[in-house]
């Protein structure tokens, strides 16, 4: 491209730069403020780069609130038990809240991202390459709720939630993201891809349709489907709004709630926050950068006849 | 509508439709349960006086929107997140078309290395990013009152987030950080995807790098361009996580915005039919704003 003079091109590197600057700046600010004593995190002039680095927020984190590593519950138990409690089979041993608020956020990440992506596998293929009745009702119904705000939904969920027994479980905040019909969307643009020619070929042998899906369709869609494993990974761990309206006690905490609530009680600590903060943020942001091609080609599709 | 081809005989359309249905069935049992049916209950709720304690709810028409109309609160409410999604809309565009515009034909690396850091704040979590800009913001201990005080550029410090003159502007500063990242992304790739030979014969004729840009360049991404005002717009009236643990909307309720005061009528005053009946006008108000975009990309 040679239309670009080399006097813009020069202005406009610099302008990019010290943007990208003032961008990374926060998350520079979250990890140098964690290892800063306190002397240094109130100080009237702050420091720009730890004099003296220190584990100490990291420790207080860690003495907060205690809970069981895990707890398996008896499925369904909260049903049958006259309490409505469930039945714990198994826990863990006692950790702090931290550790406990950690694991909560995986599970309920990788969980969401193992239904969405397969029920959302499965209907986007439907959507894509079968022609049934009322297909385009379906699919205009999904269009419309992709573009209302989910979260005006809070109240009638929360009800439901609590009709359901669910209310402040993990369940809560994993089915409305699987509900969630972005996902039908991005695999239904990425499997029309799929040639039907292959999908006759298959019937005519006598394949069943179940069949044609994990052998040919599925392979065919995969980066589709990786594209948005990953997206709903990413989203469904920083979802604090879901989080907040649904959980409440301390075992059952994520990890961005958890943190939201510490800055709650202890709002200038900011030494401690700033631990709490990285300990979210340095996961997610190492699942991003590790898996960063598959995320944007995931935002990119989306948008193709969006 | 579902078109009938030639050839397609009843039992082949029985059969589609039978096995159409069952591979959506999983995906349409959790959509109609958790959104579509929560959807329908927003709007139904709030003819009616719902209030938490109560054995029974209360049929009383449209009393909940009157009452908003007339409630203080709730106007400065929608006026703030007017604000938010005027200012933040057009600067997230123009700015994030700017940067891809800027990035998008340096070397593969450069490229991908700065889409990455502008998604950054995005990846960190509204919670994270949240609480380190609360920090910055701080009155006493705050880098922005210390560099800005150096700089000569203000005497005394500002109490930035606890005075309502400054309290909106910061929120929406942070918000555009958060929010450029995916429109960035986005405008990358359809740059990308311009007809080359379009922008040459252009230069060939004679068109200035600022005609090619805007004559040929900016038509091409016209799609783009809507879906990122959509989806921005959606964004920016969904803005919460920064109201809530920045401001709580305060001071005295100077930066609510109406997803804060949904979340405040349900949580604080368990007034939910009132709770329903401002989240049924969000949803009119993104659906009308969603058309009126929808129209205008269009004609243009």
């Amino acid at each position: 491209m040679k239309t670009k003079s080399t006097g813009y091109r020069i202005f406009s590197t610099i302008v990019i730069i010290i943007l990208a600057i003032l961008f990374t700046f926060p998350l520079y600010w979250i990890i140098t403020g964690s290892f800063k004593p306190a002397k240094e995190i109130n100080a009237k002039s702050p420091t720009w780069w730890p004099q003296t680095w220190t584990l100490k927020n990291y420790q207080t984190l860690m003495s907060k609130q205690k809970a069981p590593l895990w707890e398996i519950e008896v499925p369904f138990s909260r049903y049958i038990n006259e309490d409505g409690n469930p039945t714990v089979v198994s826990s863990g041993p006692t950790v702090p809240g931290a550790i406990r608020w950690l694991v909560n956020t995986v599970f309920m990440a990788v969980t969401a991202m193992i239904l969405t992506c397969f029920t959302s596998a499965l209907a986007g293929y439907a959507l894509a390459k079968k022609r049934f009745i009322g297909r385009s009702i379906v699919f205009t119904l999904i269009v419309c709720a992709m573009a209302l705000p989910k979260q005006v939904i809070l109240i009638p969920l929360l009800r439901e939630m609590s009709g359901l027994k669910l209310y402040n479980t993990i369940w809560a905040v994993i089915f409305p993201i699987v509900g969630w019909p972005f996902g039908v969307f991005l695999i239904k643009q990425f499997a029309e891809g799929v040639p039907s020619e292959v999908l006759e070929a298959a019937t005519i042998d006598g394949a069943s349709e179940l069949r044609t899906f994990f052998q040919i369709v599925f392979p065919m869609i995969k980066p589709g489907v990786g594209a948005l494993a990953i997206f709903t990974f990413i989203n469904s761990w920083n979802d604090y709004f879901m989080q907040l309206i649904m959980l409440t006690s301390t075992r059952n905490l994520t990890i961005s709630l958890g943190i939201a609530k510490l800055q709650g009680e202890n709002a200038t600590d900011f030494g401690l926050i700033m631990a709490g903060a990285a300990v979210a943020a340095v996961p997610i942001i190492i699942v991003f950068l590790v898996f960063q091609k598959y995320f944007t080609k995931g935002i990119t599709m989306g948008a193709v006849k969006g | 509508m579902f078109k009938r081809k030639d050839g397609m005989s009843r039992a082949l359309v029985r059969r589609e439709t039978i096995a159409g249905y069952l591979f959506m069935l999983p995906s349409l049992i959790f959509f109609l349960m958790f959104v579509i049916y929560p959807m329908f209950m927003c709007i139904y709720t709030s003819f009616f006086d719902s209030t938490m304690g109560r054995a029974e709810d209360i049929f009383i028409g449209f009393k909940n929107y009157i009452e908003l109309f007339q409630d203080k609160i709730f106007l400065g409410a929608l006026r703030n997140t007017l604000v938010i999604v005027l200012v933040s809309v057009p600067i997230t565009c123009l700015f994030s078309l700017w940067v891809a515009s800027a990035i998008y034909d340096m070397k593969g690396w450069a490229c991908s290395l700065f889409r990455c850091i502008f998604y950054l704040p995005v990846v960190t979590g509204s919670v994270a990013v949240t609480v380190v800009w609360k920090w910055m913001f701080n009155n006493y201990y705050g880098i922005f009152n210390y560099v800005l005080k150096n700089l000569g550029i203000i005497e005394k410090n500002i109490n930035w987030l606890g005075d309502p003159q400054y309290a909106l502007g910061c929120i929406i500063l942070i918000l555009l950080t958060t929010s450029v990242g995916q429109p960035i992304v986005l405008y990358v790739s359809a740059l990308s995807n311009v007809d080359q030979s379009l922008v040459e014969a252009a230069e060939v004729d004679g068109a200035t790098r600022n005609q090619c840009f805007w004559r040929i360049k900016i038509p091409q991404i016209m799609p783009t361009t809507l879906y990122i005002l959509v989806i921005t717009t959606i964004n920016s009236f969904q803005c919460f996580a920064l109201i809530q643990l920045l401001t709580s909307g305060g001071p005295n309720h100077s930066t609510d915005t109406i997803m804060y005061y949904i979340y405040y009528t349900a949580f604080k005053l368990y007034r939910y039919g009132y709770g329903n009946a401002m989240g049924v006008i969000l949803m009119l108000i993104i659906a009308l704003l969603s058309a009126v975009q929808f129209k205008f990309a269009q004609t243009k």
